[in-house]
């Protein structure tokens, strides 16, 4: 899959795409139709403008009276207000409707991504559904809201212009008309090129801010290498090339403004000349001419502008179908409509019809192979665990030691063989009920920005402040809470990136005890704690973990020779299971493992 | 004065581009004269051609045309006017390309100055300060100071060139009309000033509600697996919707204020619009001013009344350019690694001696009259437990860290490491780091950095004694495969 994120470059328009908006746009129909009203009221009043200032000049100036004049000037006035309110109604109106729609689109895509499978996520960058959630929901409804009002309204005046015009006067009407052809010619010319530029523009942005972020997270690493010069340089050429680019979009729009501005000037000379002679022979009053002046000056910038906002409002396309694509990703696993009937979703349990949960569970005749894998790692594995039972998972990295985990807390589902809870396929019942049984610590610990008492919380929503404590304590975990400065009431700061690794691992712990769950998943969750913690919750963990069924997957063997059971992973598969002393006298890849990791652990402590 | 070394900051990028600067506002200003006297020629066709009025001086030039009648008249009122626009038009050209010149030159200037000044900075500060937080002033900050300089400044000094011009004209033209429309400029500029200087914080409410969103996403994309386990999609949601409720509402009410905002704004514009028009009527029709006249006035008035209304956002929107500025300058005026003033490049094969060495970070000892000897060409195990100075002794050696006065002192074949250059130094110490760091350039690249000249003999054999050389083969693209793209990843051992 790629996720490189190439941008729009010109394609078709395709209407099944934007109707995938309607149902996001459907709640705010009426609001769309009083926004659009109110901006033909708004392009209406700017058409008529010159047409009161040439009333004042044929009817005061030319026709010397100011009879009137009060009259005339209170109804400017209204005019002008009957603008100004639909003006205030149009950007209320927009502004409600883009953050309305955008909130809905992102939490329609939020809601959509819990559902997700984990093998989602597994193989997609954040940050590619982060822009999805954030960044196109905004530029979608930011368009939608503003920018095609926008072209309703330049439309209709340049219609309205025109037809006043063709009204006033036919002849000079035609005379403004012979320069809008070119105008339209340099935009189509200029805008695809300035587009590029500033596209090539952006890159060499986004290439600048990467090279920042390279030159300051590997700041120790250059220096060890002394190669600052060398980044100096290459940073230097990124900038040169940022210049260069700049400065030619600069370039193409500093040709066209002025051409633009240069041809309605030459439209305003020639409007001078014909009307000039019209008035003169008497065919037009003077007013009306300063009415045409100011029409032909006013006309070609919504020309110009259009064009541009019609280019952007088709470039949303690519916003939107980046949005609905992320909506039509379907979860791997999925709760039959039974199940949810009876269970309830991941949003609505219905806790009432929930069985007890023991831990029993059975691999029978378990076939797996991951969605993107070309061949089986599972075949036909059968395993009784029964609840209580505690299982060690053993192997070099990436020897497939998560799969056994990952199938059993069903983030992912057997392609074939079944997999029993308590004795029943876990299929029957939702992945919830299962979920909410199971503790999970991790090796790279996540917490969520907030207290450390708000994450350790998070394992069991309404453990009081006490409870917290006393897991925290169970864990150890309290050893790190009194070094910080405000207790349990600390922040832990984004993604808990104040806390080092090893504390977050304790804090993870605590949240996973708290949860008291009947299934224990520790994902080589000692490793990066240092031996004299290790030992502290190594003695915790024992405690823990009788009576639960649980999972260890472990780096170092030390930790695990007490499990009931040890399986030994190697390239996917399962080549060895045991206790420890019967792997050992096995003298198989275990005893290997084991005797080449004692050496190895010894040698690390060493050098650490 | 408070404000002297920042603007010392922005004068010392704009080193060699005030020049650029100059020619640009020198433009701009000559469209602005240009532009004005559109107006003075639509002026004397309508008096002088359609009318009967005596041709005002400056325009003599036109006395034969008007004299062969109306459409030779016409005719060079409309060539004039065709030849300032096209004056016009040059002299935008010149000025805008001088000021993007001028800006693109002037934000070059000041990333490269960050980026290798970064570069220089002892790793003592890359240790305190967070990247996301150093990155948005090398970029954002940045962004904000160069149109600062470049945009607004420049924008200032037209708008109020413009004004001055354009009153000076209607001044000329009529006093009293002057005065209508000048009464309600400072109110239009004022109103719109107060405003923007009162909704800045809101501002800043809501961009921190975005951030705050944005993190609740990623947090939980990052986090999912924790979600998953503890079956907290629900709790995840709710959470998510109270985020994305609070900022939406918060850009809805932001919204409310700025349409009553454009809306009053749009109103006093066009009753002051609407004011001139109806008094410069009135006094066309006393015979105080002429037709032409009056055209003039009002034309002059209109293109007055926008950039003016623009003035009082711009002014607002200086004043976070202050906090920029002193966000870039911190960043520039971190005092970088310096070099004794003959530093030694001495061979660096003798015995390495830690001699009552004492170190800590932030006032706690991490190393407390630590002293030892290591021959040459020997090897040597350290062990502790976490935190107990293991790294630092290292650090130290390479001078990643530099010891304070009076905290002992480390020296190779008898020589201090503080009076050895850092990049000799370094050159010589091989550190091998705990957590890697890999750039996003080809594998090759990367082996090679510290010497590119190296050959691909040598790039083989490093791979082969670091034992990489088969993992790397095995890529599609072996040693031009890009680190970190397209999946291409490396196990941290690797």
């Amino acid at each position: 899959m790629a996720f490189d994120e190439t941008e729009y470059a010109g394609r078709s328009f395709e209407p099944a795409v934007w109707k995938r908006l309607f149902p996001f746009l459907r709640p705010f129909g009426p609001l769309l139709l009083v926004v659009l009203a109110l901006n033909v009221v708004c392009a209406l009043v700017d058409i008529v403008l010159p047409l009161l200032q040439r009333y004042a000049i044929d009817r005061f100036i030319v026709g010397g009276t100011t009879d009137g004049i009060g009259g005339y000037f209170l109804f400017c006035v209204g005019v002008i207000l009957v603008q100004t309110l639909s003006v205030l109604g149009f950007t209320r109106g927009s502004m409600s409707i883009e953050m309305r729609l955008g909130r809905d689109m992102k939490r329609a895509c939020f809601t959509h991504l819990q559902r997700l499978s984990l093998s989602y996520y597994n193989v997609t960058p954040v940050g590619y559904i982060l822009s999805r959630v954030m960044n196109d929901t905004n530029r979608i409804a930011g368009l939608i809201a503003w920018n095609f009002f926008d072209i309703v309204w330049a439309l209709l005046y340049v219609l309205g212009v025109l037809c006043a015009m063709a009204l006033l006067n036919l002849r000079l009407a035609l005379v403004v008309l012979l320069v809008v052809p070119a105008i339209a010619v340099l935009t189509v010319l200029f805008q695809s090129r300035i587009l590029a530029w500033n596209r090539r523009v952006r890159h060499a942005h986004s290439r600048i801010t990467g090279a920042y972020n390279e030159g300051i997270m590997g700041a120790k690493t250059s220096k060890t290498l002394v190669i600052e010069e060398q980044n100096c340089r290459d940073f230097d050429a990124l900038t040169a090339q940022m210049q260069h680019s700049a400065v030619r979009a600069a370039r193409l729009s500093a040709v066209y403004i002025p051409l633009v501005a240069c041809l309605s000037s030459l439209a305003a000379a020639a409007v001078l000349v014909q009307g000039g002679l019209i008035t003169a022979q008497g065919g037009m009053m003077i007013g009306t001419l300063s009415a045409f002046l100011s029409y032909a000056v006013g006309i070609f910038e919504p020309i110009q502008r259009l064009a541009r906002m019609l280019a952007d409002f088709i470039s949303v396309q690519a916003n939107i179908e980046r949005v609905t694509g992320l909506l039509d990703q379907q979860p791997l696993v999925v709760d039959s409509p039974q199940v949810v009937a009876r269970y309830g979703d991941c949003f609505h349990p219905i806790r009432e019809n929930w069985e007890p949960i023991r831990g029993d569970i059975e691999f029978e005749d378990v076939s797996f192979r991951y969605p993107d894998g070309k061949e089986d790692v599972l075949s036909h594995f059968n395993l009784k665990i029964p609840a209580g039972t505690t299982v060690a998972i053993v192997g070099e990295t990436g020897a497939g030691k998560s799969t056994l985990v990952n199938l059993a807390c069903r983030f992912f589902e057997p392609t074939a063989g079944r997999i029993l809870v308590d004795g029943r396929d876990y299929r029957e019942r939702s992945q919830l009920w299962l979920h909410s049984s199971i503790g999970y610590v991790l090796q790279n610990p996540h917490l969520f920005s907030g207290t450390v008492m708000d994450n350790i919380r998070y394992g069991r929503l309404d453990a009081t402040d006490e409870e917290v404590r006393a897991a925290a304590e169970a864990v150890s975990a309290d050893t790190v809470v009194d070094k910080l400065d405000r207790g349990y009431l600390s922040d832990v700061g984004e993604g808990g990136d104040r806390l080092s690794t090893g504390e977050k691992q304790l804090i993870s712990f605590a949240r996973a005890v708290l949860c008291d769950p009947r299934i224990f998943v520790l994902d080589e969750a000692t490793s990066s704690i240092d031996t004299r913690t290790e030992q502290l919750i190594q003695h915790a963990i024992e405690r823990l973990l009788r009576g639960r069924t649980s999972f260890l997957i472990a780096h170092r063997l030390s930790t695990i020779r007490h499990a009931d059971l040890i399986l030994v992973v190697h390239e996917g598969r399962i080549v060895e299971q045991g206790t420890h002393e019967q792997l050992l006298r096995q003298g198989g890849r275990y005893h290997d493992l084991y005797v080449k990791q004692f050496a190895q652990e010894a040698q690390s402590r060493v050098m650490g | 004065m408070q404000n002297h070394p920042k603007a010392a900051l922005v004068l010392r990028f704009l080193r060699g581009r005030a020049r650029l600067l100059v020619l640009s506002l020198a433009c701009s200003m000559l469209c602005i004269v240009l532009g004005a006297m559109t107006p003075q020629v639509i002026k004397a066709a309508v008096d002088c051609v359609l009318g009967d009025a005596p041709l005002p001086a400056g325009f003599g030039f036109l006395a034969p045309a008007v004299d062969a009648g109306v459409l030779p008249a016409l005719l060079a009122a409309a060539a004039t006017l065709a030849f300032l626009a096209l004056c016009n038009a040059l002299s935008d050209y010149v000025g805008r390309m001088a000021l993007a010149r001028a800006s693109e030159g002037f934000i070059k200037a000041m990333r490269d100055a960050l980026f290798s000044h970064i570069q220089r900075l002892p790793f003592a500060w890359h240790v305190r300060h967070q990247t996301g937080e150093i990155i948005q002033r090398c970029t954002s900050d940045v962004e904000v100071v160069r149109s600062f300089v470049v945009n607004q400044l420049t924008e200032v000094v037209r708008t109020v060139f413009m004004v001055a011009f354009y009153l000076g004209l209607m001044l000329s033209m009529n006093a009293k009309l002057s005065l209508v429309a000048l009464v309600f400029l400072p109110i239009v500029a004022g109103y719109s000033m107060v405003f923007y200087t009162r909704i800045a914080r809101r501002f800043r409410t809501a961009d921190e509600a975005e951030g705050e969103l944005t993190s609740a996403v990623q947090e939980n994309l990052t986090g999912v697996r924790v979600v998953r386990a503890f079956g907290r999609e629900r709790f995840e949601v709710e959470r998510f919707d109270e985020r994305n409720e609070r900022f939406s509402a918060l850009w809805i009410h932001l919204g409310r204020l700025l349409s009553y905002y454009w809306c009053i704004g749009d109103l006093i514009t066009s009753i002051q619009i609407i004011t001139v028009v109806c008094a410069g009527a009135y006094m066309a029709v006393a015979g105080e001013i002429s037709l032409g006249m009056f055209l003039a006035f009002v034309s002059y008035n209109q293109s007055l009344i926008w950039p003016v209304r623009g003035l009082g956002r711009i002014l607002s929107e200086m004043s976070k350019a202050s906090v920029s500025i002193e966000r870039v300058r911190y960043i520039l005026d971190a005092q970088p690694e310096v070099e004794p003033e003959r530093a030694l490049t001495p061979p660096l094969d003798g015995d390495i001696r830690f001699e009552h060495v004492t170190f800590g970070y932030g006032g706690q000892d991490v190393l407390r009259d630590v002293s030892f000897t290591i021959p040459a060409g020997s090897t040597v195990g350290i062990l502790g437990g976490t935190g107990s100075g293991k790294s630092t002794l290292v650090h130290l050696l390479d001078r990643l860290y530099d010891l304070p006065d009076g905290g002992g002192r480390i020296t190779i074949g008898g020589v201090d490491v503080r009076d050895i250059r850092r990049s000799h130094l370094r050159r010589g110490v091989g550190l091998v780091l705990q957590e890697p760091f890999l750039f996003s350039r080809t594998v090759r690249e990367n082996i090679l950095a510290p010497d590119p000249q190296a050959g691909e003999d040598a790039l083989h054999e490093a791979a082969h004694t670091a034992c990489v050389d088969e993992a790397i083969e095995g890529f599609a693209d072996g040693y031009d495969t890009v680190v970190g793209e397209r999946g291409v990843t490396l196990s941290g051992g690797q």
